[in-house]
């Protein structure tokens, strides 16, 4: 038998609970309604029920919209948000967008066009794994980063991808600086633009940061878009041939940037050959690693010492370390000197390859 | 009673982690332990094995390593190459201990 999605709605009012209620019986899909009228008590819902949809009022008592929103956001984030709200103000709007809702709709609109608004919801209801960013998984970051500047919004966005963590200060709806896997200005905004999906968060603005980008967003999103297009299709066998160095040329630098002698991304036996740079051996540095993690899962089963977190192995010239990640394994070469935790450290590396 | 220990088997106990050192020969024997001798010695010349094993391997691949480090959930092991052989520093993890650092063994 098919499961049945489950909506929450979150509304103060009980007479618009019941009609809401009613609408969304609708629904072509026939979910399972749920109501709340505190925010409280939604949490609780949430936290006891899997909820596919929550249907949330802006302007309640104690706890209001978008603070379940934020709540919601970080503790739930494959949650489908709207926001159903009275409040026609576009900030409150712009406040919602960013905490990640899905849907902003004004209550009266939703009377008016209650079939648009069930058309929207199922569509909702239907979507699965989407790449994206945050809840809001049809909008790709430059989409958000437009709607921050066009809501001449002050704030600080925290983008993070696996290790990853970058940041864009918007100032009055500019974008005055971004900063990046170590880098600054212009460079970190392109670089941030390549990532495909991640989380982000909206922290206080910071008016004294200084100001490293001159150029207005819109023309740096249109540069951005160029460089993407061309890089996504490269048209002659020259221009995939020149993609192809400048990315094995850009993953060099992020290499030696990073302080590390060498990687190889070994994918799984008969699924395409390794990757190596900044080594010559390789064939018996993939052989290995691969007989390194295989006896180490074998060794960690027989002695019932749980799953194997991490080998690493050292001499006096050098430490390495062998990492798997999404069914790849990285054996990940660094200096004997290097210090700090260089799993932490490879792990980054080998994301913002794959970013 | 024997009788219904036929039926009745008893559940397998949990395996306890080892805690100790050890010292294995190039031809993988245990020299010395100061793990517990209720820890079953197959699993403890296994462990040896299987060191051994990664240090010889490396060795092959042009990479000869003087530590071996294997982090697991609930274990950490730690080897030093020794002429051949090697000393193994077992240390089980608890959430009372910090993890470990080769410095520190």
């Amino acid at each position: 038998m098919e499961k049945r999605n489950i909506i929450l709605l979150l509304d103060d009012d009980n007479d618009w609970l019941t009609l809401s209620r009613e609408m969304l019986a609708a629904l072509p899909s026939h979910p399972e309604i749920l109501t709340a009228n505190t925010g409280k008590r939604a949490l609780a819902l949430l936290e006891s029920e899997p909820v596919r949809l929550l249907i949330c009022d802006l302007k309640m008592p104690r706890i209001d919209g978008l603070q379940v929103l934020s709540i919601v956001r970080r503790r739930y984030p494959e949650l489908r948000t709207v926001v159903l709200s009275a409040l026609e103000d576009e900030e409150f709007r712009s406040r919602a967008y960013a905490l990640g809702v899905d849907l902003f709709w004004i209550k009266i609109e939703m009377q008016r066009n209650s079939k648009l608004f069930i058309e929207c919801l199922e569509s909702l209801l239907g979507r699965d794994d989407e790449t994206g960013f945050r809840g809001i998984q049809s909008k790709s970051l430059m989409d958000i980063i437009q709607m921050e500047c066009l809501s001449r919004s002050s704030s600080v966005l925290r983008i993070t991808r696996g290790p990853l963590v970058s940041k864009l200060w918007i100032q009055d709806g500019e974008l005055i600086d971004a900063e990046a896997e170590g880098v600054r200005g212009e460079a970190a905004f392109r670089r941030i633009l390549t990532w495909k999906s991640g989380t982000f968060e909206n922290l206080p603005a910071e008016p004294a940061r200084e100001r490293t980008i001159q150029k207005p967003v819109n023309a740096l999103l249109l540069e951005s878009a160029q460089d993407m297009d061309e890089n996504a299709m490269p048209a002659t066998p020259e221009a995939v041939e020149d993609f192809a160095h400048r990315k094995t040329v850009w993953k060099l630098s992020q290499l030696t940037r990073a302080g590390a002698e060498f990687v190889i991304a070994i994918p799984p036996e008969g699924q395409g050959e390794p990757e190596a740079l900044g080594t010559q051996v390789v064939t018996p540095l993939v052989q290995w690693t691969r007989h390194a993690d295989a006896i180490a899962r074998r060794l960690g089963e027989r002695i019932e010492a749980g799953p194997i977190l991490q080998v690493t192995g050292q001499n006096l010239e050098r430490q390495v370390l062998v990492v798997s990640l999404d069914e790849r394994l990285f054996l990940v070469g660094w200096p004997a000197d290097a210090t700090g935790n260089l799993l932490e450290k490879s792990r980054k590396l080998i994301a913002s390859w794959d970013s | 009673m024997g009788f219904l220990k036929k039926f009745f088997r008893g559940r397998a106990a949990v395996q306890q982690l080892p805690a100790g050192t050890v010292t294995v020969d190039r031809a993988g024997h245990i020299v010395t332990s100061t793990v517990s001798s209720a820890y079953p010695q197959n699993l403890l010349r296994g462990i040896g094995t299987d060191v051994l094993k990664l240090f010889h391997e490396a060795r092959a691949a042009q990479m000869p390593l003087a530590e071996i480090s294997l982090q697991f959930g609930s274990l950490h092991i730690t080897a030093r190459e020794l002429r051949g052989g090697a000393i193994i520093f077992l240390l089980p993890q608890t959430a009372l201990l910090p993890t470990p650092s080769p410095s520190r063994l």
